[in-house]
């Protein structure tokens, strides 16, 4: 959710030695140990998009985490939090945790039970091929893109850290990620992902621990924080009043209704790369809890990216002004290379190497299968058999990532047009989730009510953006704070013209929104593939998800009072 | 809505994932075991200049303990609780 394209500092070169080069190439072999060993699991297409829906629950939370956290993520938010403070858990805490509990609980019967293998499918089902085809081409566009601008931010970082020329980066870790996709599909990429995870933790924990030690522990962090840009910086609300003016640029209102409902809901509910990893659990109870157990460590995650992003304010007071040569983005590879010894060192390039090909992994599996069920198998070659498809599939997961190499060889000359399609793509996630919530919960919303909703949406969110925001027709301070505004805009537009859209178009013949719609009896209601164990209170999806919900509620506490 | 439901239903009874793919934690268990083993060497013949610059914190030695213990953690459980036999639901007819 992050705007990727950065520049690293000069001089932040590693002292990497033989030791850290050793950790990283056991990870690579690794890598592709996985792809070679998840490639026996692969018989039909539906092993190879969506592991067979049949992964544990734990392994699917897991990848749902980790599928969000790769490297760009991850230097993204420590990032904000160097320059906004303790702001940047609203990213998580209201950003992120509630969407992902209403995923699990209320949206997750209706995607899995319909059987529906993608998120555009969905749309298919319950709107028209209109709605699909719309929703499909712009996810296959936008996981190109973003698969290459995750490539570009890799080479840029391993270039500043390893001294590596940019283009071998890119090709290098292309080809791995297309290795292990292409040879052991969906579930290849999910084993790595949850590697991926726990070897990034290993690599954030140290330099938090060394970091705060550095800083004279939170207390010492807090005080020289306080001094250099006030306490506001150290609380989550401070001079969040509508009006107030903070360097977030946004205020109590659009922080919860922009980011915390309708960007974060939209980008959890109905983003692919993440909804596919709970498609992919092995029954009901087990999709239902992926985003719920994901919730858990997500909530923790943030002080692994805000700690060092506030040390890195503390240590390098002018980081992201003029007067230092780091940026924001800086922040943890600065750490890197201040704190830690060869050994952990070489972890922490290992976690930041993982994350960036996690990161790209993850929008390649769900290109591949957007591409090969949704576009090829509908509207190109429809009614080959399964063999022809999981082929098909190998072949696009291929040519998916050589377009991305392309598309991050484009980025690495023209990074400012890169930076724009972005912003461009994300205006039509926006309103993805108002179509979904209507769809899901008005039976009568009609089969064209969904790709007018999109439309409208989007349109509304540009227009907001480009006109009313960057026109200064009304006066919003950021960008970050126009995006929240945008999206706001975006999902009462395309609320107001599905509804009246409906009002004059034909409906979905009940009959075929059987279990699509809240109200309406699933077909399959009676086979959730229940097993034993999956009643213990511990696997009881409404008690993990409020869970969450309370526990991220009372992280807040300390730093609202 | 039916027919998407026979077709994927008949994709399910034909998956080898269940039966076939190996299980991560073995490969989270040996790689940490690995790595484990690897920092904590190196944190037990750590430098003067390494410990100063980690503040003074012996950081390789802790994160290789940690790592191994993350694990033998995945180990044991492997250990402990096999992943189920593919009996599950009614027999495979693939």
């Amino acid at each position: 959710m992050q705007s990727p394209t950065q520049t690293l500092a000069e001089g932040l070169r590693l002292p990497t030695n033989g030791l850290d080069y050793a950790i990283l190439a056991i990870y690579f072999a690794v890598v592709l140990g996985i792809g070679f060993a998840a490639r026996r699991s692969v018989r039909t297409s539906l092993d190879f998009f969506l592991s067979g829906r049949s992964l544990p629950a734990w392994v699917t939370g897991l990848a749902f985490v980790a599928a969000n956290l790769g490297a760009t993520e991850i230097l993204g938010m420590a990032a904000t939090g160097a320059q906004y403070g303790v702001a940047v858990v609203h990213w998580y805490w209201i950003g992120a945790i509630p969407a992902m509990v209403f995923l699990g609980l209320v949206m997750m019967p209706f995607y899995y039970r319909s059987k529906v293998r993608s998120v555009p499918e969905f749309l298919l089902q319950r709107f028209d091929k209109s709605a699909h085809l719309l929703s499909s081409v712009l996810f296959a566009f936008a996981a190109i893109l973003i698969a290459g601008v995750n490539l570009y931010a890799l080479s840029i970082v391993v270039e500043a850290l390893l001294g590596w020329p940019q283009w071998v980066a890119i090709v290098v870790a292309g080809l791995f990620v297309l290795a292990y996709i292409t040879i052991g599909g969906l579930s290849s990429a999910i084993y790595n992902e949850v590697l991926q995870f726990f070897v990034i933790l290993a690599a954030l924990i140290p330099i938090c621990v060394i970091g705060l030690k550095k800083v004279g522990g939170w207390d010492g962090l807090s005080g020289s924080i306080e001094k250099q840009h006030g306490g506001d910086f150290l609380t989550a609300w401070g001079g969040t009043g509508i009006g107030d003016a903070n360097p977030l640029g946004a205020n109590w209102l659009t922080i919860i209704l922009g980011l915390g409902f309708v960007l974060s809901f939209g980008y959890w509910t109905t983003n692919f790369a993440e909804v596919q990893r709970a498609l992919s659990a092995k029954n009901l109870s087990a999709a239902q809890r992926t985003p719920l157990i994901a919730a858990f460590p997500k909530i923790f995650i943030v002080f692994l990216v805000m700690i060092p992003g506030l040390v890195a304010a503390v240590l390098v007071p002018k980081i992201g002004t003029p007067g230092s040569d780091l940026t924001y983005n800086d922040a943890i590879p600065y750490l890197m290379q201040e704190l830690l010894p060869n050994g952990v060192l070489g972890i922490a390039v290992t976690g930041l190497l993982a994350a960036f090909m996690a990161g790209m992994a993850a929008n390649v599996s769900s290109f591949n299968t957007v591409f090969t069920y949704d576009i090829w198998a509908k509207y190109v070659r429809k009614g080959r058999e399964d063999g022809y498809y999981l082929n098909f599939g190998r072949l696009i997961t291929a040519i998916g990532v050589l377009a991305s190499i392309g598309t991050a060889f484009i980025a690495s000359s023209f990074s400012n047009i890169m930076g724009y399609l972005q912003t461009l793509f994300s205006f039509f996630n926006v309103p993805m989730f108002v179509v979904f919530i209507i769809g899901m919960f008005w039976k009568r919303a009609s089969m064209k009510s969904g790709v007018w909703g999109l439309l409208a949406g989007t349109t509304a969110a540009m227009v907001n953006y480009f006109w009313i925001y960057k026109q200064g027709v009304v006066d919003i301070p950021t960008d970050q704070g126009a995006n929240f505004v945008s999206a706001i805009v975006s999902f009462v537009a395309g609320a107001v013209v599905m509804v009246v859209v409906t009002l004059f178009t034909a409906p979905k013949p009940e009959a075929e929104l059987a279990g699509l719609v809240y109200g309406t009896a699933s077909p399959g209601l009676a086979d959730d593939g229940t097993e034993a164990g999956d009643d213990a209170w511990y696997r009881k999806p409404a008690l993990l998800g409020w869970g969450a919900v309370v526990l991220a509620a009372a992280c807040y506490l300390p730093y609202s009072l | 809505m039916s027919e998407l439901h026979k077709e994927v239903s008949e994709l399910e009874r034909a998956s080898a994932t269940a039966a076939r793919l190996f299980d991560i934690r073995r490969i989270i268990g040996g790689l940490f075991v690995v790595y484990g083993i690897i920092v904590t060497i190196a944190g037990i013949t750590a430098s003067d200049a390494d410990l100063r610059k980690a503040e003074g914190i012996n950081i390789n030695l802790w994160t290789g303990l940690g790592m191994l213990a993350l694990g033998l953690f995945f180990l044991g459980w492997l250990w402990l609780r096999p992943m189920a036999a593919p009996a599950g639901p009614p027999p495979e007819d693939a």
